[in-house]
């Protein structure tokens, strides 16, 4: 996630300690992935460089705690242009790795099948504990379960869309020319295996 | 296990809708069906609840087998230990909802007062009470599936049998009656088998079991 540009928005309404923006960010945003001290005090430390924002005094006493940092008109500009700018329509690669898996399972002549439904179980198990969190949560905490669920859901429908067609699939990967064959020397693993 | 079903088959003609299928419920659990259209949902959920009887396999509920039993013992049975909501309400039209509610306690004599207090009890948690006196054909979907599901409960039903029981609703509205429905029978104690296509209606469920040609795939 834009760290960076969440602690700039974090600032904007007051200028703040490090301390009271980590704690903003863990409640709103950091039920699956906490922010470490470190990284706010680097993520500051950057911004203050790109002069995005600027050290606006230091309450009494040592380290970097003491800190407290107010937006500048740069950095007004610069959370504008992220708010108003839509994120890029897309899947993140880690969601693709199912459909890497099932190609390389039918390549390599696996059954794709057992695979599918194991994943489909995983991810319904996942939907499960979302459940439990939605019914017991807050709005936020609803709100975060919804997403990733829909998410899920997508993932779901994906699997049944390609457990329907792995037949089709598994021609169409298996009749592809073979890279392998083109080299001399080189063994095709698939052939041999299998 | 308060259900176990062991090596289910059964064909409509050419087609083999179930074949070597088990599924064992434990009291109160609520189990998901999933699988793709035609893989054999709705006739597994027929055969657990002696509505159709398996050409092979066994059911039992508690200790008693019940795939063999005359249609009337099945009928009966059926009425006494299980409860059932189909996609569509399928409340009789020509009653209230608070009469339909009564009716399966009426069906086993259960005493007027009895049938009335309870009825009006379950109602009010599903929040229909003040629709108590209308028809099905006078309110929502989403009302009706509520008071279909207030009917499932009414006479305490050890297994609730539910045929993609959000399947005509939005999905606020069958929030509210998926909440109503797994949430009350966790209360009492009765166990779901809910067929559904859906991943977030099955999410409701304990577990998943997923069919693939007439077969437990998962
Ligand atoms: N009464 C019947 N007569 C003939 N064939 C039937 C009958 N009931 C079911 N079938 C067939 O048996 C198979 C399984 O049907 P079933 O209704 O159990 O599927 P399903 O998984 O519930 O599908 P859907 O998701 O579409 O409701 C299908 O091929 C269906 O056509
Ligand atoms: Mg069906």
């Amino acid at each position: 996630m834009s760290v960076s540009r969440i602690l700039l928005g974090l600032l904007e309404p007051s200028s703040q300690h490090g301390y009271v923006l980590r704690r903003r960010y863990d409640e709103w945003f950091g039920t699956s992935r906490p922010l470490k001290s470190a990284q706010v005090y680097a993520t500051l430390n950057r911004l203050d460089r790109d002069g995005l924002i600027s050290l606006a005094g230091v309450a009494a006493g040592v380290g970097p705690d003491r800190r407290v940092y107010a937006i500048s008109e740069a950095g007004v500009v610069e959370l504008d242009r992220w708010l108003d700018e839509p994120d890029v329509p897309e899947v993140t690669a880690s969601r693709k790795v199912l459909f890497a898996k099932v190609l390389i399972a039918l390549s390599s002549g696996r059954p794709a099948e057992p695979m599918l439904d194991r994943q489909r179980q995983a991810h319904l198990a996942r939907m499960r504990e979302l459940r439990v969190q939605r019914q017991s949560g807050d709005l936020l905490g609803q709100l975060d379960a919804d997403f990733e669920m829909y998410h899920l859901d997508a993932d779901l429908r994906w699997i049944d869309g390609a457990a329907a067609r792995l037949n089709r699939l598994a021609a169409l990967v298996n009749a592809a020319p073979d890279p392998a064959a083109a080299v001399p020397g080189t063994h095709g693993a698939r052939q041999e295996n299998r | 296990m308060i259900l176990k079903a062991s090596n289910l088959a059964i064909r409509f003609g050419q087609t083999v809708a179930l074949r070597d299928a088990d599924v064992a419920i434990s009291p109160g659990e609520i189990v998901a069906i999933m699988g793709p259209s035609g893989s054999g949902k709705s006739t597994l959920l027929h055969v657990l609840a002696g509505i159709l009887r398996p050409e092979h396999g066994e059911v039992h509920l508690d200790e008693q087998r019940i795939d063999n039993l005359s249609d009337s013992r099945r009928s009966r049975l059926r009425l006494r230990s299980f409860g059932f909501v189909l996609q569509f309400g399928d409340l009789v039209p020509e009653l209230s909802l608070r009469e339909n509610v009564e009716l399966p306690l009426r069906l086993l004599s259960a005493p007027r007062a009895e049938a009335r207090t309870r009825s009006r009890e379950l109602l009010r948690q599903l929040e229909v009470d003040d629709l108590a006196d209308r028809r099905p054909g006078q309110v929502s979907g989403g009302q009706a599936q509520r008071a279909a599901v207030a009917r499932a409960l009414v006479h305490r039903p050890s297994v609730i049998f539910a045929d993609e029981p959000t399947g005509a609703l939005d999905s606020a509205a069958g929030e509210v009656v998926l909440d109503a429905l797994t949430g009350l029978a966790r209360k009492e104690g009765s166990a779901v088998v809910m067929v559904t296509h859906e991943a977030r209606v099955a999410a409701y469920a304990d577990r998943t079991v997923f069919l693939r040609d007439g077969r437990v795939a998962a």
